[in-house]
């Protein structure tokens, strides 16, 4: 409106530019997206495995899930040569088009890794039902008559007991804590934490039935798996309020409890994968989730071609999940509790206590 | 005593808001929108981590942090000043790209797509709570600098400037004011403030993880809406903000308060505000065109 007509046109010009330059911008950031290299380059052996693994956000280095089925894929190329491509997408659409790519190149498993492939699993497999496809917690759906709705058959669900191992930690963290008062601090406020919060509330009454377990969650979005500053605030009025031990179930916020922990001098449980270097000294132990062993484990069904599709649950029985106890933390962690732990643990595999899984 | 601890945490979690609301209020009294604090911020907590961990201290890393938010600013400016882009489309293209190249170089300097190594920060390691907090000395730079802004945009003649070329540039123009080079010089700074706000919450948690800002930036554009574009009110927001989350923190273990109630807070506010709830919510008059 201000501008005068006669540079109407110069706009338009320049408008063209900002698009051309847009453009450019959106063609590199596509070209980086299939940049990495393709990794794990093992001559092909007669009638090898081709599995192609697409991560989720976050990719190579996460210290977690992607790292995870880095190791497991890794193992299974070095133990029977199984040929494995990685693709690591960007944000949003590019990871069905990565499934797609690997499913179109005739894999013969496609691996997707976190929940978050679930939608994108589910409906390639209809289109590709010659691949065999694994989703790593991959969400499998409940009907409206509360039965659970079967992957399709070429999709191999691996899921995690986290509940089993959280309860494992719960006790540790009463055992250990030496206040009536345990913290919990979970990312995103959603079904699949509560998992962990029953499971290690119900490890916590196992041990010590008036203790009392403080649980907070950083928020309601994705976001709240990525805020070390919220975890932060939230563990530090968890310690100021008695408790000695937080467990954390959130991501990089969790690596924020571990910083609170190191200025308060308390102590803090890691999850998913083993986090003692994260805070060396300040983290108790970890509620491991063996991402590798499921990964091989599938890996090497496909090998045998003794694959089916079907729910696959990783639980304290098959090493699916756990609790770290080595070198590190030996110290911090008494015989007694050990072998506590180490019942509690038998008397779950037995079926002897059944863990709730939501809250 | 608790009420000592719940007042030492709201300034902790005000202070990154207060930062980046700083540098809203100032790029947007000069009219340009500054819808890419959330980007400074994240930009400035990445240079912050990689100043401090290659040299080991603290203070270069607030250098270094606030060198990102300059050059991120820089982009912005080129785009918005040079080539007349659309500010919000910028804006977002800022965001995303911080978001992008932060992870990128973590990955390639840190071999992680995850966290960096732990660097040096304020304060020591035994000290919580309260004393962490008088220690640190980007705390008090944070608490004096919406009244040291409101002073610039009230009393100097910068101030004066940046508000001329906010409400009338044509008018600022005719008077041989230099309209450009005052949003330049506005929209600069706006990313040096923003980006103190991510060096602060990359310092006190010794390291850089992955969107780390977590909409902080978008927090605290609602602060400046929601304070009129008035720095001392913008200031004042970003407190009640800051509360609001303490005493969902506090809350919750109490089930007292649903926390999507409290994480909405801010926008709701800011809606309140916009539509006129609060006395009359006028935006500078030029925000958002460019004009030559």
């Amino acid at each position: 409106m201000l501008a005068p007509v006669t540079a109407k046109g110069e706009s338009i010009s320049d408008m063209r530019k900002l698009f051309g330059l847009l453009g450019v911008l959106l063609a590199a950031h596509v070209a980086m997206s299939f940049i990495r290299p393709a990794g794990a380059a093992v001559a092909p052996v007669g009638d090898a495995v081709d599995v192609g693994i697409v991560f989720d956000l976050g990719g190579r280095g996460d210290k977690s899930f992607n790292d995870g089925a880095y190791i497991g894929a890794e193992r299974a190329a070095k133990a029977f040569g199984a040929r494995v491509r990685f693709v690591e997408p960007g944000e949003g659409s590019d990871r069905e088009a990565g499934l797609r790519m690997l499913a179109a190149e005739g894999m013969d498993l496609v691996i997707g890794v976190g929940f978050i492939f679930t939608d994108d699993l589910t409906q390639l497999a209809k289109e590709y039902p010659n691949v065999s496809f694994a989703g790593v917690d991959f969400a499998v759906s409940v009907d409206k008559d509360g039965k659970v709705v079967l992957p399709p058959l070429n999709v191999a669900a691996l899921k995690f007991r986290e509940e089993q191992g959280s309860f494992l930690v719960g006790a540790l963290a009463a055992l250990v804590g030496g206040s009536k008062k345990v913290g919990f601090v979970g990312g995103m406020d959603t079904p699949l934490i509560h998992k962990f919060e029953a499971g290690y509330k119900a490890g916590v009454k196992a041990v010590c039935a008036d203790c009392e377990v403080i649980a907070q969650y950083a928020g309601v979005t994705p976001e709240a798996f990525r805020n070390p500053g919220r975890g932060k605030e939230l563990a530090l009025s968890q310690y100021q309020q008695g408790v000695n031990v937080i467990y954390h179930a959130s991501g990089s916020t969790g690596l924020g409890v571990f910083e609170a922990a190191r200025t308060m001098k308390k102590m803090g449980i890691g999850v998913d994968a083993d986090q003692y270097n994260e805070a060396p000294g300040f983290v108790l132990s970890s509620m491991v989730k063996r991402v590798d062993n499921a990964v091989f484990d599938v890996i090497s069904r496909v090998k045998e071609k003794k694959f089916s599709g079907g729910i696959y649950d990783f639980g304290l029985a098959e090493d699916g999940v756990g609790y770290v106890y080595d070198e590190h933390n030996k110290a911090l962690i008494p015989d007694a509790v050990r072998a506590r732990l180490e019942a509690l643990k038998a008397d779950i595999v037995a079926g002897k206590i059944t863990v709730p899984s939501s809250r | 005593m608790t009420l000592l601890l719940f007042l030492a945490q709201t300034i902790r979690i005000a202070i990154p808001y207060l930062f980046a609301a700083a540098g809203g209020a100032l790029a947007e009294r000069a009219g340009i929108v500054a819808l890419s604090l959330e980007g400074y911020m994240l930009g400035g907590a990445f240079g912050a981590v990689i100043g401090a961990y290659y040299t080991g201290s603290a203070w270069i890393g607030v250098v270094t942090g606030v060198w990102w938010g300059i050059m991120l600013a820089a982009i912005h400016a080129v785009c918005t000043l040079r080539f007349k882009a659309d500010q919000i489309v910028t804006g977002v293209a800022i965001n995303l790209f911080t978001v992008g190249i932060t992870r990128f170089l973590l990955q390639l300097a840190f071999d992680s797509s995850s966290n960096s190594p732990r660097v040096a920060g304020f304060g020591g390691d035994n000290i919580g709570g309260a004393l962490a907090l008088v220690s640190n000395p980007l705390v008090w730079l944070g608490l004096a600098t919406m009244p040291a802004l409101a002073f610039v945009v009230y009393r100097t003649t910068f101030g004066l400037r940046v508000r001329a070329v906010g409400e009338h540039p044509l008018a600022a123009a005719s008077l041989g004011v230099p309209v450009n080079r005052v949003r330049w010089v506005a929209v600069l700074g706006s990313g040096a403030l923003a980006a103190l706000g991510g060096t602060y919450l990359a310092l006190d948690q010794h390291q850089f993880t992955d969107s780390m800002t977590a909409g902080r930036g978008f927090i605290a554009l609602a602060a400046v809406i929601f304070g009129r574009w008035d720095p001392v009110r913008a200031g004042l927001a970003c407190l009640l903000f800051a509360g609001a989350e303490t005493l969902q923190i506090r809350l919750q273990a109490a089930q007292l308060i649903p926390s999507q109630f409290v994480a909405m807070i801010p926008y709701v506010l800011t809606i309140v505000a916009v539509a006129g709830v609060v006395g009359r919510s006028v935006p500078p008059a030029a925000l958002g065109r460019t004009t030559d």
